[in-house]
């Protein structure tokens, strides 16, 4: 088991033909993930042959779901064109839509997110690592040698860090883990995923990181609080950020007083989620809950 | 700044009055006498709190606009120091307000914030009279039309004698949030002037770097370089992602919640190495190339207060080999202006091809350390023994 991704799903990969699109659906392919095919309007008809493998290219996701059955899209589309892409993907009723591409103009999300309410799709993203379940599929640029199959569910706002805490948990495995976005908008949140994990049997416990900006890390805390039974080890990055400045994520900003890392350990400290120091402690603090399970 | 919103305001057809930005006491002297009677001088900084920091005067004759400006101009507000001011007629309101339109993070939609009870100290309304200020939520798939803003208008109670003209500036504060991409555009004080003329006096307008990039070249002319930190400026130019701190560690890694990780680290260990603390934040992102690391390094080599450098990177679909041959390729074209010692922590995708190019290298300012808390304490000890 897993969550939102296994290895039944039908990846299509809109933007297949353009560098990064070609790039890492080369790697997802290698990951065993399967790709059934690309939207790529302007070269319908078409094939693409990555890791050996010739892919159709359709003209739109409509017709890519039509012919091949997928019911996952995963979307390398520049941030200028990201918007119609989504809305193209949401209309042909897309299960799960994953968003890579960072630089999206945030308005443009918040209408995608509008446009979305009410409709079939779960997005991921923008502007993240998107979701791997290891051993079965990946949807996303997560490296997937870094860690195999196991009981942590991981969910973060950040890419490296999510490649970072794999990596130092990779004797233990994870049942899926997710980059859900450093954006101000984003269509899965921490709280998402956190039901879902909660609810999949194979997951025994949960990593969340969270970073400075907002106050999805207390949303997810007071959650946390009435919702999940599941051990919860958490971090959070950007204790040392000023004011006022955007640190390389769109969303990880402190204004004011809101949105610092200190609120966000605090909150999750008092439901009773333990928050490591560095990347390294939170580690060993999830080592110590798997080892008394 | 509030002279940029201004301009942003009068291009969307919302009712303000310009003034003149001047950066010498001369031209505010100047300014006041053509547009003649009593004048505002008000400093242009981006920050809040600027009349309680007297960074806003009333001047009754040009000579007084010329004090008033020197004084201005001599000042700092918030840390910030004052380049220019903005001469404004004085249009003293007989009544004030408050309006807003602001991206809200938290329920992935648009908020408008309006109040007629009080403009600038609407924090002070929103704490003791919460009922006066009106939060309307704005669905960004249907956003403001006039019906919309009707509604807003009369839910936030605007009076009778200027009802219509908030109506219309609603519209017109709704196209500045949606055609500049805005993240917030705030109106303070909206203000009722003599003959009930509905007024935008101040005002403030925070844009979204990412749609800047994508679709409005013009917002470029924004920034102002005076005001922005050199080193900020140059990494920009190079195109890399960097903000400037205030400490003697730099920091170089791949990916935004790593390297601010990494900056807490840092920060961590300098508690027993005499305070040091991280002084940049850069994110060098997946193609740590020879260029890029030699960009990065040369940004924070240009940093007087930096006394070690620390690069932090995991290889997830970098290789670690790429990122070490880009520290080597870096080290020969800075040559020697490479003068601090470099605490190299590399894991994760081709590892140990990485550390071995690095051990070879044997560069005497180079020191490898295998884990990100080993070497954030390295790097610190290094630094405060500098």
């Amino acid at each position: 088991m897993s969550i939102y991704l296994n290895k039944d799903s039908k990846i299509i990969v809109q933007g297949i033909t353009g560098g990064m699109g070609a790039k890492h659906t080369t790697l997802m392919l290698q990951s065993g993930s399967n790709i059934v095919g690309g939207v790529n309007a302007r070269k319908a008809g078409t094939t693409v042959e990555l890791d050996g493998k010739e892919l159709p290219v359709y003209g739109t996701v409509e017709e890519a779901m039509r012919e091949t059955g997928a019911d996952v899209s995963v979307a390398f589309v520049p941030p200028a064109f990201t918007k119609d892409a989504c809305i193209e993907a949401i209309d042909a009723g897309i299960g799960l839509l994953v968003v890579i591409t960072e630089g999206v103009p945030v308005q443009d999300t918040a209408e995608v997110w509008s446009y979305l309410q009410g409709r079939s799709t779960r997005m991921i993203g923008p502007n993240c690592p998107g979701i791997i379940t290891p051993g079965e599929s990946l949807a996303g640029i997560t490296p997937h040698t870094i860690a195999g199959t196991g009981p942590i569910g991981l969910v973060s706002k950040s890419g490296t860090l999510t490649y970072q805490m794999m990596y130092e948990l990779k004797d233990f495995g994870f049942s899926t883990a997710i980059g859900i976005g450093g954006d101000p908008i984003v269509g899965t949140t921490h709280i998402d995923a956190l039901a879902a994990f909660e609810a999949d049997p194979d997951t025994k416990a949960i990593v969340m990181i969270g970073e400075i900006g907002g106050d999805a890390e207390e949303r997810a805390a007071a959650y946390i609080k009435d919702n999940v039974t599941k051990p919860v080890v958490g971090y959070v990055a950007g204790f040392t950020a000023p004011e006022g400045k955007t640190m390389g994520h769109a969303g990880a900003i402190v204004s004011g007083s809101s949105g610092t890392a200190a609120a966000k350990q605090e909150a999750l400290e008092a439901v009773g989620v333990k928050v490591g120091k560095t990347p390294s402690e939170t580690a060993a603090l999830m080592r110590e809950i798997l080892q008394g399970l | 700044m509030e002279f940029q919103a201004k301009e942003l305001f009068a291009k969307h057809g919302v009712a303000t009055t310009l003034g003149v930005v001047v950066e010498t006491a001369e031209a505010a002297k100047a300014a006041a006498e053509q547009i003649g009677g009593v004048t505002v001088v008000k400093a242009q900084v981006k920050a809040g709190g600027r009349g309680k920091a007297g960074g806003v005067k009333l001047a009754k004759t040009p000579d007084e606009a010329f004090e008033h400006a020197t004084n201005i101009l001599a000042l700092e507000i918030k840390g910030l120091p004052v380049n220019r001011v903005l001469i404004t007629p004085a249009t003293p309101p007989e009544e004030e307000y408050y309006f807003s339109f602001l991206l809200d993070r938290a329920n992935r939609q648009y908020l408008c914030i309006a109040s007629v009870e009080g403009g600038v100290e609407i924090e002070e309304v929103a704490k003791t009279n919460p009922d006066a200020v009106k939060q309307i939520p704005i669905d960004p798939g249907t956003g403001v039309d006039e019906a919309k803003a009707r509604e807003i208008a009369t839910e936030a109670k605007f009076p009778e004698a200027v009802f219509e003209q908030a109506v219309a500036m609603i519209e017109s504060l709704y196209r500045v949030f949606v055609e500049e991409d805005a993240t917030l555009v705030e109106v303070n004080p909206l203000a009722r002037l003599a003959g009930d003329k509905l007024e935008a006096l101040d005002g403030k307008v925070s844009l979204d770097e990412n749609a800047s990039e994508v679709r409005h070249p013009d917002h470029e002319a924004f920034e102002i370089k005076d005001e922005t930190d050199p080193l900020e400026a140059k990494a920009k130019e190079k195109g890399l992602n960097y903000v400037k701190l205030d400490g003697a560690v730099g920091i170089i890694g791949n990916g935004a919640g790593l390297v601010m990780s990494t900056l807490d680290v840092v920060a961590y260990a300098g508690e027993v190495h005499g305070g040091v603390k991280p002084a940049n934040f850069l994110d060098i992102g997946g193609g740590a190339n020879a260029q890029v690391m030699a960009d990065g390094l040369d940004v924070i080599l240009g940093d007087e207060q930096v006394r070690s450098v620390f690069v932090n990177v995991f290889g997830g679909i970098t290789a670690c080999d790429e990122v070490a041959n880009g520290i080597k390729g870096a080290l020969e074209i800075l040559g020697d202006a490479a003068t601090k010692p470099l605490v190299v922590r590399l894991d994760g995708n081709n590892v140990d091809k990485g550390r071995a190019i690095l051990d070879e290298l044997n560069h005497p300012l180079v020191t490898q350390v295998p884990t990100m808390d080993g070497a954030a304490d390295k790097a610190a000890e290094l630094a405060n023994n500098a």
